[in-house]
């Protein structure tokens, strides 16, 4: 039974002892990067399991021990943690929490510390949560992201950015129900085994990578005319799990629209940015923009080859670059509203507008404070330049109904229905001077 | 081509029309569901088979719980905003736009330009359930608020957000005499307001405007509203005939591209989709058998105070009243606590009357043997009631509470006590009070709340709460406010859930709410172990029984639960040991008359909604103020750092030192400026700009810039902007400065030095949304003040290129701006000292106000301040004291420069026995959930209160009194 050991502040260390004796739980956000993540981990020698539960329980744990005000994706990720923990069929004092913590103005940043608190109250202060962060902060004797892994993990989450893309780019044709998501399992296994073999973690091995990504995804056999599209943006959360958003791709699908969901790199480079624009904008170390900008750089490249690989498919549509999506939200908001998903989530609605995306739904938790800002506080102004825009703002929340969200949503879809009819969207007034033609890759 | 049929199953009413094929409306009805939507649909289409039988019709479905319906019949569904518009394009195609209020929801439609249309939001009330929920609590019907309003003769400001809001604001003018016509146009009022605020999002209202559903149709009152409100002419207000059916009519318009069918067929599908219902989310049976309920009944029911005969008994008595928020009790006891009289009824919104009534009756049963030597009187009314009858006593609910519960249960530790509008749960310990907890604006939905819902389902709440008690499956609705819960509810309908799930599923969400939302109880020992509770809503049984599933633990339930108050208040009269009582003789009450009038007091800018009371003989008494000027004497000021450091900061407006030759720049008097001001006025004047604020904020201010508002959800210090920048537009100014600013100054108190993103980025808000901003030069820049040395370079770059200014110009005035701004926090720093030696002198109890710093603009706070130092406290600030402690270790990430000078303000308040904590928290502020846990925890760890006020844009301060009189008795009682 490994000791409990705590650093200096009180905190409860994960220990090596650890690492060997507990099971580690994630809560899941993207069902297919978070997926590969848990190989990864696995193959650096911890016990991992991602929680994949989806039911009331996890609301009213959640509602029990964390204060009901607090954003709805804490009230989740903790709930779904204390009802795994208590419900899962789990030693109590056999596992470890992992939860990420990104550090920012905004309150997410606080999840740790609530689990913690949350933890305490239900009498399990026992259970060490370990923080998974790349800005060093808490440190755990167990637990080390090694530039290796990072290395791995910044491939995994290329790999389902562009798996996730092109899935939902066949999922609403496909012929044979299912064939997308079965391509998905398999890929995930086929890069997480080559991952394992020290395969697909270069540049030239991943673009053979996308390549084949893409050749197999286009290989599934599809009917139909085109659908609808229609352009899902968000708090991170609530935006991408299903436990958050009740399943909005699956409603949207049943509908018989095809959901676009911008991926998570743009997210990642965002939240590297910031540290650039925080010295460019405040001052700061240049060894440190000096830095992040080499970092940012470098997944900008692996971004760019992904894009390139959906071009030369000649099958799917390519997302803008970090930079495409940056020069178009000028105008919009500055470079330093960074808290939450800040300017990139007004720059993603952008995006998709000018890719011929018009019809979006914004998803935020309940009170969301950034969202008030770049989510609501942005429609206005997009749908002044852009008439034919057609964006619902839905919130999410425990005692938010799925009828209710739903209607909002049918709404959306009924005027988008309409809108096919009449014009295709295009700005009131160019409203920059450069756009880039790459972005005019919109249509099938 | 066939007959068309639209059905708009609304979360109330189910509305069916007929169209021909020239567009004529050949058939409609309105009729209200009950909850049975699919049965009454069929019904009215039965009703109507000699129209349709034999025939094929096209056929759509419609409406918020219609689409449940249409998925399970297989009948064709079209979205009930849709289907509007799309008759109002048919029948009044010169339409700009639309105002549609149904049951639950609010829509707007914008024609012209680009097609836009509009939902109220998850957390918008003002709807047709939120009119019905005012009726009941004013126990009028709807159509008698409608006549009532039309005889209005003031309006008062009602929380126009979401109808719980609302309904704090009611019930404190009716109980304090407020004219029942003036309180229902309020509530229409109140309508209108959330209409055009929540969905407008800064598109006007303007042209011929179309008003549709039920609400619209049906009130005068409201219509009268909406009119006045948007300033249109008969021309341009168009109330259609069939306003309240439109979507019916726009379903079976839509139904002209789908395939008819044999109208037997649709019976058929609607008939045999009956038996699809299904509740995927129930819980366990509240109890499993009759003998089950017997024996709790059995246990509940010993909890009993000793017998006694008003008909027999002599000697003396005391009587406590409680003028609660919707019913009014009373308690006679005998010495021994024997109950000689007791009476609990709905105060009708006039508790004087009801009161008198009582009082003669008591007298009349008391003869010559009983002697009633004291009286005490409790509740929202408390004061009203106190004058109008010469009680001898006045206390706070919360006292009256724990002594009930401790005459049934010496060894209380938790009181919770749930009545009609209100909650609440506080501790024992050491026989103190010793925290106290009331249910926040938001989540006041108690008592009144299930009446609301037996009302609208059709039943009378003894029997909606008896429906329960046996079902087997109980629905789960969540934990959540009265808005939420009609959706909640509105889901359980769809899924099939009968009224008896539904009538348990409410009562355990009652349930709920108090033990997470307000308690925030992870455990029943998180509560006590002897906990007693009380109020009406316990007498209920579903929620008693609930109550003690949740917390798996056995309560005392007092059989007098429901007057409680009235008790505790008796004893309390009992306590005075007077000689004989105050209280209005018999003979006194004969001439007793009463008559409230509305009055709006002009004395300083609070602007108090007044309430003159007059009494027989010439007696009066004022409510509604928050200090004595307006009753004609002048308020002790005791030291208010708020008052202080407000006056302060509206003085830097001007040219300072400078010359202002470089033009009039305009700084919205707002958010973070309410911290920054001494440093941007320091820079500008430096620089030679006259600096102009924007006028101090009011509730014009904020009606100002409403409708520009893009999320109804934010906090009211961040709404307020908009009203600012607008005035600053119209005040003519050269340029509006309102940097955006992420960071705040780093005082090394905490891990880092943020602002919230609300109070970092509502100048980019601002920028999108006020139109009026394009007619100006509007410089929203990033700026951090954190780094001086980097912002004099910054600074130096940016006014250059905007002003062509010298850099080294520039690089001196913001040396001088840091001088400036730690000038003005070393002198709140000694000005707070001085306040403090001088109330240690004068031997007053001192009160830091823990909050942001523009909680201390006087429409934000409403203030509170005033209302704090008429007790008697000392007023501080948090930042008077922070500094006085280091950076410690916070079991939440510290990381907001307000919320650390908190932290490090209530960490030293545990080091002085004479100095208390009141933390103001904006309604809607998401890092305040984080924070409030935070102080409590530190605060309770150091042996001190917690007390939280919640503000928003609502300004009766009835809940903030009860919180600082129960923060007072409870310091008193610790004294003891």
């Amino acid at each position: 039974m490994a000791k409990l050991v705590y650093d200096d502040t009180g905190r409860l260390l994960f220990t090596k002892e650890m690492k060997e004796e507990y099971t580690l739980l994630m809560p899941q956000m993207l069902p297919v990067h978070f997926g590969m993540m848990k190989k990864l981990l696995e193959c650096e020698g911890y016990k991992v399991d991602m929680l994949t539960t989806n039911h009331r329980g996890i609301v009213d744990e959640g509602l029990k021990y964390v204060h009901n005000d607090t954003c709805y994706p804490a009230l989740l990720v903790i709930g779904q943690l204390i009802d795994a923990v208590k419900h899962g069929g789990y030693d109590p004092h056999r596992v470890g929490l992992l939860i990420t913590q990104t550090g920012g103005g905004c309150r997410a940043s606080n999840y740790i510390h609530l689990l913690r608190k949350a933890l305490e109250k239900a009498d399990m202060a026992y259970i060490p949560v370990v923080s998974v962060n790349l800005s060093g902060l808490e440190k755990n004797p167990g637990f080390s992201l090694t530039l290796p892994f990072i290395r791995k993990a910044v491939y995994a989450m290329m790999y389902g950015d562009i798996i996730v893309n092109v899935a939902n780019q066949v999922r609403p044709y496909e012929v044979e129900e299912g064939a997308a998501d079965r391509m998905i399992d398999a890929w995930s296994q086929r890069l997480v085994d080559g991952f394992q073999a020290g395969k697909g973690m270069s540049r030239r091995q991943m673009r053979a990578n996308f390549d084949a990504i893409c050749a197999d995804f286009a290989a599934i056999p599809v009917a139909g005319e085109p659908k609808i599209r229609v352009g899902v943006v968000g708090e991170i959360y609530v935006k991408f799990a299903p436990l958050g958003n009740n399943n909005l791709e699956k409603f949207l699908l049943s509908e018989g629209v095809e959901p676009v969901v911008p991926g998570l790199t743009d997210f990642i480079i965002f939240k590297i940015y910031n540290r650039v624009a925080d010295v460019e904008l405040y001052g700061g170390k240049w060894i440190k923009k000096a830095g992040c900008t080499a970092f940012m750089k470098y997944i900008e490249a692996c971004q760019r080859d992904m894009i390139a690989a959906l071009e030369q498919s000649g099958r799917f549509r390519a997302p803008g670059t970090f930079q495409d999506l940056h020069r178009l939200v000028h105008g919009y908001l500055g470079d330093g509203n960074k808290m939450g998903e800040g300017w990139l989530l007004t720059a993603e609605m952008l995006e998709l507008i000018h890719s011929g995306t018009n019809n979006i739904v914004c998803t935020q938790p309940f009170g969301c404070l950034p969202n008030h800002i770049v989510g609501k506080g942005m429609i206005r102004k997009l749908k002044d330049d852009y008439p034919y825009s057609n964006i619902v703002a839905i919130d999410y929340d425990p005692g938010a109904t799925r009828i209710n969200q739903e209607n909002r949503i049918k709404l959306m879809l009924a005027n988008a229905k309409g809108l096919t009819h009449s014009e295709p969207a295009r700005p009131r007034e160019e409203p920059q001077v450069e756009r880039e033609p790459q972005l005019a890759h919109a249509n099938i | 081509m066939s007959l068309r049929v639209g059905i708009d199953i609304g979360s109330t009413t189910v509305k069916v029309v007929v169209l021909s094929e020239q567009d004529k409306l050949l058939f409609r009805s309105y009729e209200r569901h009950f909850s049975k939507t699919r049965e009454r649909a069929l019904e009215t289409l039965n009703a109507i088979r000699d129209m349709l039988a034999g025939q094929e019709i096209k056929v759509t479905i419609t409406g918020s719980a219609g689409l449940g319906v249409a998925d399970a019949a297989g009948i064709d569904f079209v979205q009930e905003v849709y289907a509007t518009a799309a008759a109002v394009n048919t029948y009044i195609p010169d339409t700009d736009a639309v105002i549609e209020l149904g049951g639950e929801d609010a829509k707007i439609i914008f024609f012209g330009g680009a097609l836009e249309e509009r939902m109220n939001g998850s957390c918008a009330g003002g709807t047709g359930a939120f009119i019905d929920q005012m009726a009941t609590l004013m126990n009028v019907s709807v159509s008698e608020l409608d006549e009532l309003s039309l005889k209005h003769e003031k309006i008062y400001p009602i929380a126009s957000r979401c109808g719980v809001f609302a309904k704090s604001d009611i019930q404190p003018i009716l109980n304090q005499g407020g004219r029942k016509e003036d309180v229902a146009a309020s509530i229409f009022q109140a309508v209108v307001d959330q209409t055009v605020a929540g969905l407008t999002q800064g598109r006007e209202l303007k042209g011929k405007i179309v008003f549709l559903g039920g609400p619209l149709h049906f009130l005068m009152g409201l219509r009268e509203r909406f009119v006045e409100t948007l300033k249109l002419d008969g021309d341009h207000a168009v109330f259609p005939e069939d306003g309240d059916c439109f979507a019916a009519m726009g379903a079976a318009l839509c139904a002209t591209d789908y395939a008819p069918v044999p109208f037997e067929t649709v019976l058929k599908k609607l008939e045999d989709s009956a038996s699809t219902a299904t509740v995927v989310d129930t819980m366990p049976p509240l109890f499993t058998s009759e003998a089950e309920y017997d024996s709790f009944a059995a246990r509940h029911n010993a909890s009993r105070p000793p017998e006694a005969d008003i008909s027999t008994y002599s000697g003396p008595a005391y009587l406590g009243i409680d003028a609660g928020s919707t019913t009014t009790k009373l308690a006679l006891i005998a010495p021994d606590g024997g109950l000689l009289y007791t009476y609990y009824h709905s105060n009708l919104g006039n508790p004087v009357a009801i009161v008198l009534e009582q009082l003669r009756e008591i007298y009349r049963l008391c003869g010559d043997r009983i002697v009633i030597k004291g009286a005490a009187v409790t509740g929202y009314g408390e004061d009203l009631i106190k004058n109008a009858f010469n009680c001898d006593l006045g206390l706070v609910e919360t006292m009256a509470h724990y002594k009930a519960a401790a005459h049934f249960q010496p060894d209380v530790d938790f009181i919770i006590d749930i009545g009609g509008q209100d909650m609440k749960c506080f501790k024992i310990r050491n026989g103190a009070v010793d925290s106290i907890m009331l249910n926040e604006a938001c989540s006041s939905g108690c008592g009144s709340f299930i009446e609301t819902f037996a009302k609208a389902l059709g039943y009378n709440i003894a029997d909606f709460a008896k429906l329960g008690l046996f079902t087997q499956k109980p629905v789960n609705l969540g934990s959540r406010c009265t808005v939420f819960m009609n959706s909640s509810v509105k889901q359980a309908q769809k899924d099939g859930a009968s009224v008896e799930d539904i009538s348990a599923g409410l009562s355990t969400s009652i349930v709920k709410n108090a033990i997470y939302k307000v308690i925030r109880a992870a455990s029943a020992d998180d509560l006590g172990k002897h906990i007693v509770v009380q109020g009406g809503t316990f007498l209920n049984d579903a929620v008693l029984r609930a109550f003690e599933q949740e917390l798996g633990r056995e309560v005392t339930r007092p059989v007098i639960a429901g007057i409680m108050g009235a008790f505790g208040a008796a004893l309390a009269a009992w306590d005075l040991h007077l000689d004989r009582s105050a209280l209005l003789s018999e003979e006194a009450l004969q001439s007793f008359t009463h008559t409230a009038k509305p009055a709006t007091c002009g004395l300083c800018t609070n602007h108090c909604s007044l309430t003159v009371n007059s009494f027989d003989g010439g007696r009066r008494f004022v409510s509604g103020n928050r200090c004595s000027r307006p009753l004609g004497e002048e308020p002790s000021r005791l030291p208010d750092l708020m008052r202080y450091k407000y006056a302060k900061l509206r003085a830097l407006q001007g040219k300072g030192e400078g010359d202002g030759s470089r033009g009039r720049i305009g700084i919205p008097f707002g958010l973070n400026m309410y911290e920054n001001l001494p440093f941007w006025f320091e820079l500008f004047t430096q620089l030679n700009f006259e600096v102009v604020l924007s006028p101090e904020s009011s509730r014009k201010i904020y009606l100002k810039g409403q409708r520009t508002i893009p999320s109804d959800t934010v906090c009211y210090p961040a709404k307020l902007l908009h009203g600012h920048v607008e005035a600053l537009v119209e005040a003519g100014v050269d340029a509006i400065f309102y940097p955006c600013m992420p960071y705040n100054f780093n005082e090394g108190a905490g891990d880092n030095n943020y602002n919230c993103p609300v109070v970092a980025y509502y100048p980019e808000l601002l920028a999108a949304n006020v139109p009026e901003l394009k007619q100006v030069r509007y410089l929203y820049p990033y700026f951090g003040l954190h780094r001086p040395r980097d912002m004099e370079r910054k600074a130096g770059e940016w006014f250059f290129n905007e002003f062509h200014i010298p850099k080294r110009e520039t690089a001196a005035a913001v040396k001088a701006a840091y001088i400036a701004y730690n000038a003005y926090k070393n002198d709140l720093r000694n000005t707070g000292r001085t306040y403090i030696d001088r109330a240690r002198a004068e031997g007053r109890p001192i009160l830091v106000v823990c909050g942001r710093p523009y909680h201390m603009d006087p429409e934000i706070n409403h203030g509170i301040n005033d209302l704090i130092t008429s007790y008697g406290f000392v007023l501080v600030t948090e930042d008077a004291v922070a500094y006085l402690e280091d950076r410690a270790p916070r079991h939440v990430l510290n990381q907001w420069t307000y919320h650390a000078r908190m932290y490090n303000a209530a960490r030293y308040v545990c080091t002085q026995p004479d100095m208390e904590v009141i933390q103001l928290v904006s309604f809607g502020c998401g890092i305040d959930a984080i924070t409030g846990d935070e102080m409590r925890s530190i605060l309770e760890e150091g042996g001190k209160l917690y007390t939280q006020l919640k503000i928003d844009d609502i300004s009766n301060l009835g809940a903030v009194k009860i919180r600082i009189r129960s923060l007072m008795a409870a310091i008193e009682a610790r004294k003891k």
